[in-house]
């Protein structure tokens, strides 16, 4: 049994191999908020208590089959022993205490992450849909999609809701989990702690699209955010005759029936808010890099980059859909 | 056992002979054969789930890779969890208490034979239901979605084996494969149901004199518990289908919010029939290691009476512990912190379970067959699930774990290293006594080696996927997050895997061919069902048995006490005839039921629940004024 025993051994070693190298950047051991990182004070606790619980387990067990081997030249049956009460009591008793050990930070962060959002908290209204999500700041007249900004070592708070099926809310590194729930409103609230870019994804299966749902949270620092803010708040700039000439071909397509871009006729809120959609670095959902080979392929074929996609197909001719994609670029 | 009947005949005459051919298999009322059905079933699910496992883990072997289309990869990730849970694992478990649960209590059959049959054909009516779509689907896809068939296009069951609405609802899913999933779901829910009945009336009234509640097998003891259970929780299930059916039938609301319904509510519902679901599957495996362990230790169980009230306080705890699935919707703090406590003390049965089957392998002699393998296996990656759900029963920790792959490799440590390789262990134990013949246990070994090998490597490396934030039911992932060369790794172990349950499908059809002449009780084992011959008569005991001790047979062979003791004399035996009517009943009753999907479609339906109908009732009438013997 000896190499059998040694072939166990292999997952492990080859886990470890493949854990050696690389980038993660959706990884929950790298937290970057004062919740994760709170989270992971508990995660540690439990890790190492279920490590020590492993070992001696699977060390008793295979100790045991080890020692007490049958080796064929007993004369007699082993000692009838039924049990021992002094025992059952440990072993009923002593985990009590571990589960103490773990359950009283678990209750204490429960409530302090569920506690009402301090009054300067900038507040975005996340909603899920199918298969995308639209960020609106209600404080700050601001409404995006897929990309959300977030001033660093501030508190935010996510109002999560859905108006379709069930979706969850979850950027392992800032925010964890929450479920968008039609007719609910539920609540995350978290400060950033790093800059840079945190990757985000659907985390409840909600239909065709559900692997295709990405987002992501852009930690600014407080003068970067007040300017994207800014930025953001302008209406679209309508000025220059090609973008003129672009927003026609927008509207005689049909884009408008669901998309806005503020300082123009297109107001329906059925699609993402296009408005400063060329400052964002990806589209469809964050599957996509923001340039003009992949929007066009983007709104020429909704169905074949996303399955099942809400975008509807408008058979645009190339032509059409050229002109539509430069328009959408100038929109920064 | 003793019926007030008029002549006394001598045992294993007119009764004992077997009779063969389809039609004594369609009209069985014996237990064993009954027992065989599902096992053969079982084995023949468990290997589609198997194959969809299989394409699920080939899609993912890659990156953005395109062997099936998002809709088929939602569609089989869907009913690989349907099929393994209600298909694979509880059949299998039924399989055993059938043919056993009635030998370890010294019974002839169970209480109602025919009600047995019936939950069978009922249990394979609704099997079917689920799969038919497989084979409807490639006729239906080039549908006009314009059409009225438009509801065809998409049969196979794609809303998730947890159907959450309102995804599931109309609106989000106005196909069929809802309404197929509906009603497979439905059926297999009456088929549990009755069975459960059947088993609990049996164990409560059936066992041989002497047997006290404590003196019980305790295999016999976890299938009362899961009997229990299900009784219990597929109401809810029940309960939650109806709403839904009725959402999208007949227009109510209950699971819609934008009219007042709650799309939590199915959560809910759900989840309280789902969690003592769980240890439905888990059970009846923690019942037949404490079998092996003993026997292939040469010692009794381990504080026996412990084992059996931390099987009765798990099934209990199993039912206050539901929202710990819904920690992520946002319940409430008061609510999560509830849960989670609840959840942590199942923790304490659990881990004394743990302990005392190490100290009954402690101190004994034990011997490395096929069967304590899988037993000690099952104690190893068992334990192994049950630590990382002591993680997840801390909400803040869930919320990262929670649908992601941690918590796949999770559950794949409780239903296959738990459930799967218990039940594995049962069938290497117990198939001497169904065959006469020895499972081999040479290529039992390669077996064990390459299956605890295969699933290590599919599912461990889920826990790092998991934490680095791989989230589940995605048909495809993107290069650059660090998870390309753990998915190619459990998708080798995923073949290795499945090539370890082919060399043991190979190996159990050629010993019960070939296998070595086993003997009544080849491992000199405890319990009622050894005194039999190997396979048992049709009537299992030529006498009924009276029980003096927990360990009858050992302590009959090795003292110290009589263990058990036979009757003077012959003894009438009662055994109930072949009938037809339990497969008329459950035709009847899952047409009645199926007719729901049709009507989807066309109110045409309404002829076949007429005739669905006629046929549960026809059957039904019948059947009782069938003579009983």
């Amino acid at each position: 049994m000896k190499p059998t025993r040694a072939l166990l051994l292999l997952p492990l070693l080859m886990v470890f191999l493949a854990a050696c190298g690389g980038d993660h950047p959706m990884s929950t051991l790298d937290a970057h908020s004062d919740l994760t990182r709170s989270i992971n004070v508990i995660y540690g606790r439990i890790f190492w208590w279920t490590l020590l619980l492993f070992i001696l387990v699977q060390g008793g067990l295979i100790y045991t089959v080890m020692r007490f081997r049958a080796t064929g030249k007993e004369t007699t049956n082993p000692e009838q022993v039924h049990g021992n009460i002094r025992l059952e009591l440990t072993w009923t008793i002593l985990p009590v205490f571990i589960l103490l050990h773990i359950a009283i930070p678990t209750v204490s962060t429960i409530f302090e992450s569920q506690a009402p959002a301090s009054d300067d908290a900038v507040t975005v209204n996340a909603l899920g849909k199918q298969w995308w999500f639209s960020f609106e700041y209600p404080e700050l007249g601001v409404v995006t999609a897929n990309e959300m900004h977030v001033p660093l070592g501030q508190e935010v708070a996510i109002r999560l809701q859905s108006d379709n099926v069930l979706h969850s809310f979850w950027v392992p590194q800032l925010t964890a989990k929450r479920d968008m729930v039609p007719g609910r409103v539920n609540h995350i609230k978290f400060k950033a702690e790093k800059l840079g870019e945190f990757l985000g994804q659907c985390a409840e299966y909600c239909g065709d699209s559900h692997a295709l749902m990405k987002f992501r949270i852009v930690v600014d620092t407080p003068e970067d955010f007040a300017k994207w803010v800014e930025a953001q708040k302008a209406p679209a700039d309508t000025v220059a005759d090609a973008s003129k000439a672009g927003f026609d071909a927008f509207q005689s397509a049909g884009c408008v029936a669901c998309h806005a871009i503020r300082g123009t006729t297109a107001a329906s809120i059925i699609g993402p808010d296009l408005t400063h959609v060329g400052s964002r670095t990806m589209i469809a959902s964050g599957i996509l890099e923001n340039n003009a080979a992949n929007i066009k392929k983007w709104i020429m074929d909704p169905g074949e980059v996303k399955p099942g996609s809400k975008m509807i197909d408008l058979n645009l001719t190339s032509e059409q859909a050229d002109s539509i994609t430069a328009y959408i670029q100038t929109l920064k | 056992m003793a019926t007030p009947a008029a002549v006394p005949h001598t045992p294993a005459v007119g009764h004992s002979a077997s009779p063969s051919g389809l039609w004594s298999w369609l009209t069985t009322v014996d237990h064993k054969r009954i027992g065989i059905l599902y096992g053969l079933s079982a084995l023949a699910f468990f290997v589609l789930g198997g194959v969809e496992g299989l394409i699920l883990r080939s899609q993912l072997a890659v990156p953005n890779n395109d062997l099936v289309s998002a809709p088929l990869y939602n569609a089989l990730f869907t009913m690989h969890g349907t099929t393994m849970i209600f298909l694979g694992v509880m059949p299998f478990s039924a399989a055993f208490f059938n043919y056993m649960l009635p030998l370890q209590i010294g019974a002839r059959d169970v209480v109602f034979p025919r009600l047995n049959a019936f939950s069978y054909w009922l249990f394979l009516f609704g099997a079917l239901v689920l799969n038919v779509p497989f084979l409807i689907q490639p006729f239906t896809q080039g549908i006009d979605p314009s059409s009225a068939l438009a509801p065809l296009t998409r049969v196979i069951p794609d809303g998730g084996w947890f159907g959450y609405a309102p995804l599931t609802t109309k609106e989000f899913s106005p196909y069929l494969s809802i309404d197929f999933w509906v009603a497979g779901l439905q059926i297999l829910g009456i088929a549990s149901m009755a069975a459960g009945f059947n088993f609990i009336v049996t164990i409560l009234n059936m066992r041989a004199p002497g047997m006290t509640f404590l003196r019980m097998p305790v295999f016999t003891w976890m299938t009362l518990v899961v009997q229990f259970l299900v009784v219990l929780s597929f109401p809810c299930i029940t309960v939650a289908l109806v709403l839904l059916l009725m959402d999208r039938l007949f227009g109510t609301h209950f699971y819609i919010s934008s009219a007042g319904g709650d799309p939590l509510l199915w959560q809910h519902l759900f989840w309280l029939f789902g969690h003592p679901e769980v240890y439905i599957l888990i059970l009846p495996a923690m019942g037949i290691v404490s079998e092996v362990l003993p026997t292939f230790s040469r010692k009794p169980l381990f504080g026996a009476p412990f084992v059996i009230f931390s099987g009765i306080t798990i099934g209990l705890l199993g039912f206050g512990v539901w929202a710990h699935h819904m920690f992520t919707t946002g319940l409430g703090a008061a609510a999560d912190a509830a849960f989670s406590v609840t959840t942590m003390l199942i923790a304490i049965p659990t881990g004394v379970k743990i302990f005392n089957w190490i100290f009954t392998v402690w101190g004994g002699q034990i011997r490395l067959t096929t069967a304590m393998l899988f037993s000690l296996g099952f104690v190893g990656m068992f334990t192994m699930g049950g630590l990382s759900g002591i993680m997840h029963s801390s909400p803040p920790v869930d919320l990262q774990q929670q649908d992601s792959y941690f918590v796949v490799a999770h559950f794949h440590y409780v239903l296959f290293g738990g459930a799967i390789f218990g039940l594995f262990s049962g069938i290497y134990y117990w198939f001497p006594k169904m065959s006469g013949r020895f499972l081999d246990e040479g290529m039992g070994k390669i077996v064990f080696g390459t299956v605890m090998l295969g699933f290590n490597l599919t599912f461990f490396p889920m826990h790092f996927v998991g934490a680095w934030g791989m989230p589940r039911r995605i048909y495809t992932y993107d290069e650059g997050m660090g998870w390309e060369q753990i998915n190619l790794l459990e998708t080798v172990g995923a073949f290795i895997l499945a090539f370890g349950v082919l060399l043991f499908i190979i190996s159990f059809f050629r010993s019960m061919k070939n296998g070595l002449p086993a003997g009544d009780n080849p491992w000199d084992a405890s319990s009622l069902e050894w005194i039999t011959t190997s396979p048992p008569a049709v009537h299992n005991f030529d006498k009924t048995p009276t029980v003096y001790s927990d360990r009858p047979v050992w302590e009959k062979n090795h003292g110290p006490g009589p263990g058990y003791s036979l009757p003077e004399g012959d003894e009438h035996i009662h055994l109930p005839p072949p009938s037809i009517k339990p497969l008329i009943g459950a035709v009847g009753v899952g047409l009645f039921l199926t007719s729901f999907v049709l009507l989807n479609l066309t109110n045409l339906a309404l002829a076949v629940t007429a005739l669905g109908l006629a046929l549960t009732f026809y059957s039904f009438y019948t059947w009782f004024l069938e003579p009983g013997h």
